[in-house]
C-alpha cells in the first residue's frame, strides 16, 4: 500500500516538473502535431506532375496521341515543347524537366509498316528512386497504349499477360505507410527526449541523491520516473493516431488492441533506453546528447523510409536492438494489413526484452553512477 | 596603437582563446571529426532504395518446361530470391508471415494457354504496404516478364512484335545506384547536424556558466566576437566536411563529376549558414536544455524529410514545398547532388547558392542583433 502511494507521489512530481513549464508545455504539443501534419504531407514517394519535355519530330497521328496520353496523365506536366536535339541537354542538365521523350522521324512509318516504333527516354538519374518510378509510370502508359494499337491493328496477342494486384494498399498510396511510421516517429522522440532528461536534470541540480536517501527503493523510483513518459506517450500516441485515422484517412483495419500492446511496449522499451542514457548523463547537456546519438540511428535504421531488407547482413543485425523497428511493423500490420495479437507476437517479445534491460540497466545506475 | 592593430589583436585573441577551448575540450573534435564519419557510415549502408534478392514464393501448379523457363528467368535476376510452392495456400501462408514479398502464381492451365490462344495469366500479389518498394519491385517482374517473353517467341523462331519499344537513357547515374544520391544528400544533413550542434551546444554552455558576461565587458566589438567565434568551428566544420567527401568518394563510390573548388566553395557556404544557425539558436534559447531540444526540433527530421534529400520536393503539396525553402539543407541537398553526379552545372549552383547566401545574412544578421540586446540588458 504504501509502496503504491510513494510511486504514485512520485510519479506526480515528475509530471508537474515537466508540466509547470509553459515553454516544456508547449514543446510537448505544438512541434509533434506541426510536424505530424507537415511531414505527412511532404514524406511521399509517389510523383505527380512530373516535368516532362517533349521532342516529336514524326507528328503524325499516332505520336501525337501517344503524347497526348502521356501529357494527359497526372503523372505528367508537359513543361515543354522542343525542336532540336541540343535542347534536350540544358533542360535535364537545369532539372527543368525530369524526362525528355524523343520520338524520331520514322516513329509512325514504321507502326504501320508493322515493326515497331521507337520511343526514346532521356531520364534525370540524379534521383534513382524518382527516375525508376517516372520510368515505370511511363511504361503503364505505353503498355496501355500497346494493347489498343493491337486490338485496333488486329496484331496478334502476346502468349502470356501479367497481373500485378497489390495487396493491403491497393492503390500504392505512399502516404498509407509513412503515416503510421510517423506515429511511432514522433512518439518515439518525445517520449525518449522528456525521459532521457528526467534523471539528468536532478543530477545537475542535486535533489537526485535526496530523492535515493528517501525511503523509496530503486525499483519505485523507477517505476515514478517511468510513468510520466508513458503517459505522455500514450497521450500523444492517441492524438496522432486520431490524426493519422480521421485527418489523413488511412484505413485502420486491425486490432486496436493489439496496437495499443504494443504501444506499450514500444512506450516501456524508450523510457527504459531513456532513462538509461539519463542516468549515465551528469549534465542536461550530456542528456540531450545522448539522446540525440540514439534517436538518429533509431529512426533512420527502422525502417521508417528506406526498407530495413536493403540493408547490408551486418546493418540488419544492428536493427534488432532498435524497438522501434518491432513497432512500425505492428503499426503497418495493423492499419493496413488487419493484423491482430497472433501475427505480431515476433514483434512483440523483442521489445519486451528491450524494456527490461533497459529499465532494469537504469534501476541499478540509479545507485552506481555517483559523482 | 593603431585601430587597425588593436582590432587585428583583439581578434586573434579571441580566435586564440576560442581554439584552445576547443582543443582542451574534446567533445567538440569528436563532433565535427567522429560524428560524420560514425553517421555516414551507418546511414551510407542503412538507407538504401535499392532491393535486391526480394524473397518471391512461385506458385508452380503444374510443372513443365515452360513454368520451368520462367522460374529460371526469375532465379536468374538479381532482384529476386525465388521460393517455390505447389499450392496457393501454402505460398499465402508465408505471405502472411512476411516471410515472401509477393507470390508469382502459375495455373495449372498455363502451358496449355501458352501453348494455345495465347494470353496465359500471370497472376502476381505483391505486398502493397511499403507503396514505394511494391512499385519498384512490380518494375522489376514487368522487366523479368518481359525479357522471358522475348527469349520464349525466339525459341520458337517468331519475332515478337511490340507496337512502341520504349528505349530509356538514364542520364548521370546509368546504373541507378540509390548510393549515388543519397550519400550526397547524406552529407548535407549530418553537416546539418554538425554545424548546429558545434555551436549551439557550446555557445550556450558559455552563456549558462556566465563566461559569456566575462567576454561582454572586455573592449571587443560584436562583429569580432561573432567572427572569433565562428573561425575555429568553422575549419573544424569544414575537416568534418572533408572527411565526409573522402568517405563517399572512396568508401561509397560515388562519383565527383563537378570541380573540387566549386564544392569547397558552396560546402564554406553552407557551413557558415549551418553555424550561423546553431549561433542563432544558442543566443536566443536561454539555455542548454533549450537549445538542445530547438535543435533537434529544426535539424534533423527538416533536413531528412524537408530536404529533398529521399522524398522529391516536387511532389509535395504546394505548401509543403514553399515551407522547404525555409530549409538551408534544401539548396545544398541540390547543389550537391549536381555536383557529385552531373558536374558544375551553374544556373543550378549559382541559384542555390543566392539562396544560401540570404539565409547566411539573415542567420548571422539576428545572432549578432541578439548579441547587442544581450549586452543593454
Amino acid at each position: 500500500m504504501n509502496t503504491l502511494r510513494r510511486i504514485l507521489a512520485l510519479a506526480l512530481k515528475e509530471l508537474l516538473a515537466i508540466l509547470r513549464d509553459k515553454k516544456s508545455r508547449f514543446v510537448l504539443i505544438g512541434p509533434p502535431i506541426a510536424q505530424l501534419l507537415i511531414f505527412g504531407y511532404a514524406a511521399t514517394f509517389d510523383l505527380n506532375d512530373i516535368p516532362l519535355a517533349v521532342y516529336n519530330e514524326d507528328r503524325s497521328a499516332p505520336s501525337r496521341e501517344l503524347v497526348a496520353r502521356i501529357a494527359g496523365s497526372p503523372h505528367f506536366h508537359l513543361v515543354s515543347i522542343i525542336g532540336r536535339d541540343s535542347q534536350i541537354a540544358p533542360l535535364i542538365d537545369n532539372r527543368e524537366a525530369l524526362m525528355v521523350l524523343h520520338l524520331g522521324p520514322r516513329f509512325s512509318a514504321n507502326l504501320h509498316r508493322g515493326g515497331s516504333g521507337h520511343a526514346q527516354v532521356i531520364i534525370d538519374g540524379r534521383n534513382s528512386n524518382t527516375a525508376l518510378l517516372a520510368l515505370g509510370y511511363l511504361r503503364a502508359i505505353i503498355t496501355d497504349f500497346n494493347i489498343g494499337w493491337a486490338r485496333e491493328h488486329g496484331a496478334q496477342r502476346p502468349p502470356a499477360t501479367l497481373k500485378i494486384r497489390p495487396w493491403y494498399n491497393e492503390n500504392l498510396l505512399s502516404r498509407w505507410f509513412i503515416v503510421p511510421g510517423i506515429v511511432g516517429l514522433l512518439t518515439l522522440v518525445v517520449t525518449t527526449v522528456v525521459t532521457g532528461l528526467s534523471v539528468a536534470r536532478e543530477r545537475e541540480a542535486g535533489t537526485f541523491d535526496q530523492l535515493l536517501v528517501t525511503p523509496l527503493r530503486p525499483v519505485e523510483i523507477l517505476i515514478g520516473k517511468s510513468i510520466p513518459g508513458i503517459l505522455i506517450g500514450l497521450i500523444e500516441g492517441s492524438l496522432i493516431l486520431i490524426v493519422a485515422v480521421y485527418w489523413f484517412e488511412v484505413p485502420l483495419r486491425g486490432s486496436l488492441g493489439a496496437l495499443y500492446l504494443g504501444l506499450f511496449l514500444f512506450l516501456l522499451s524508450a523510457v527504459g533506453i531513456g532513462l538509461m542514457i539519463s542516468s549515465l548523463a551528469v549534465t542536461q547537456q550530456q542528456g540531450i546528447l545522448g539522446a540525440f546519438l540514439f534517436l538518429v540511428p533509431a529512426v533512420i535504421l527502422s525502417g521508417f523510409a528506406t526498407p530495413i531488407a536493403n540493408m547490408p547482413e551486418v546493418v540488419q543485425q544492428l536493427t534488432w536492438l532498435n524497438p522501434m523497428r518491432y513497432f512500425l511493423v505492428i503499426l503497418r500490420g495493423v492499419f493496413l494489413e488487419g493484423d491482430s495479437y497472433g501475427l505480431l507476437l515476433d514483434q512483440y517479445w523483442p521489445m519486451a526484452i528491450i524494456a527490461v534491460a533497459t529499465l532494469a540497466l537504469a534501476g541499478w545506475l540509479f545507485r552506481h553512477r555517483m559523482n | 596603437m593603431n585601430p587597425a592593430a588593436a582590432r587585428r589583436m583583439r581578434l586573434t585573441g579571441m580566435i586564440r582563446k576560442e581554439s584552445l577551448q576547443i582543443l582542451r575540450d574534446p567533445s567538440s573534435i569528436a563532433i565535427a571529426f567522429i560524428m560524420p564519419v560514425v553517421l555516414l557510415l551507418l546511414f551510407g549502408y542503412g538507407v538504401s532504395l535499392d532491393a535486391r534478392k526480394v524473397p518471391l514464393a512461385m506458385v508452380v501448379e503444374q510443372p513443365d518446361a515452360n513454368s520451368a523457363s520462367l522460374v529460371g528467368a526469375f532465379r536468374h535476376s538479381e532482384y529476386f530470391a525465388p521460393r517455390l510452392f505447389t499450392s496457393l495456400q501454402e505460398a499465402r501462408q508465408a505471405f502472411d508471415l512476411r516471410e515472401v514479398f509477393g507470390i508469382v502464381w502459375l495455373r495449372n492451365n498455363f502451358s496449355n494457354r501458352l501453348l494455345g490462344q495465347g494470353d496465359a495469366p500471370i497472376g502476381v500479389i505483391i505486398n502493397g504496404v511499403d507503396a514505394n518498394q511494391a512499385r519498384i519491385t512490380g518494375g522489376y517482374i514487368q522487366g523479368v516478364w518481359q525479357a522471358w517473353l522475348a527469349d520464349y517467341a525466339r525459341g520458337r523462331g517468331l519475332t515478337p512484335r511490340v507496337p512502341v519499344v520504349l528505349e530509356p537513357r538514364i542520364w548521370f547515374n546509368a546504373a541507378v545506384r540509390s548510393h549515388n544520391f543519397l550519400v550526397p544528400g547524406l552529407i548535407a544533413v549530418i553537416m546539418t547536424l554538425i554545424g548546429a550542434m558545434l555551436t549551439s551546444m557550446v555557445v550556450a554552455r558559455e552563456w549558462e556558466r556566465g563566461t559569456m558576461e566575462a567576454l561582454m565587458v572586455t573592449p571587443i566589438r560584436i562583429d569580432e566576437l561573432v567572427i572569433g567565434k565562428l573561425a575555429p568551428y568553422f575549419l573544424l566544420g569544414m575537416g568534418g566536411m572533408l572527411l565526409s567527401v573522402v568517405m563517399a568518394l572512396w568508401q561509397f563510390d560515388v562519383p565527383l563529376r563537378g570541380s573540387f573548388w566549386a564544392l569547397t566553395a558552396t560546402s564554406a557556404l553552407f557551413m557558415l549558414v549551418a553555424l550561423g544557425m546553431g549561433l542563432l539558436i544558442s543566443v536566443v534559447a536561454k539555455n542548454q536544455f533549450v537549445a538542445g531540444q530547438v535543435s533537434i526540433i529544426v535539424t534533423f527530421l527538416p533536413a531528412f524529410i524537408l530536404s529533398g534529400f529521399i522524398f522529391s520536393i516536387g511532389s509535395m503539396p504546394e505548401p509543403i514545398q514553399w515551407i522547404t525553402h525555409l530549409i538551408p539543407a534544401r539548396y545544398y541537398v541540390a547543389i550537391l547532388q549536381s555536383l557529385f553526379l552531373a558536374g558544375d552545372i551553374w544556373p543550378i549552383m549559382l541559384g542555390n547558392s543566392a539562396a544560401l547566401a540570404v539565409m547566411m545574412v539573415v542567420f548571422l544578421g539576428l545572432a549578432r542583433r541578439r548579441f547587442h540586446k544581450r549586452l543593454d540588458a
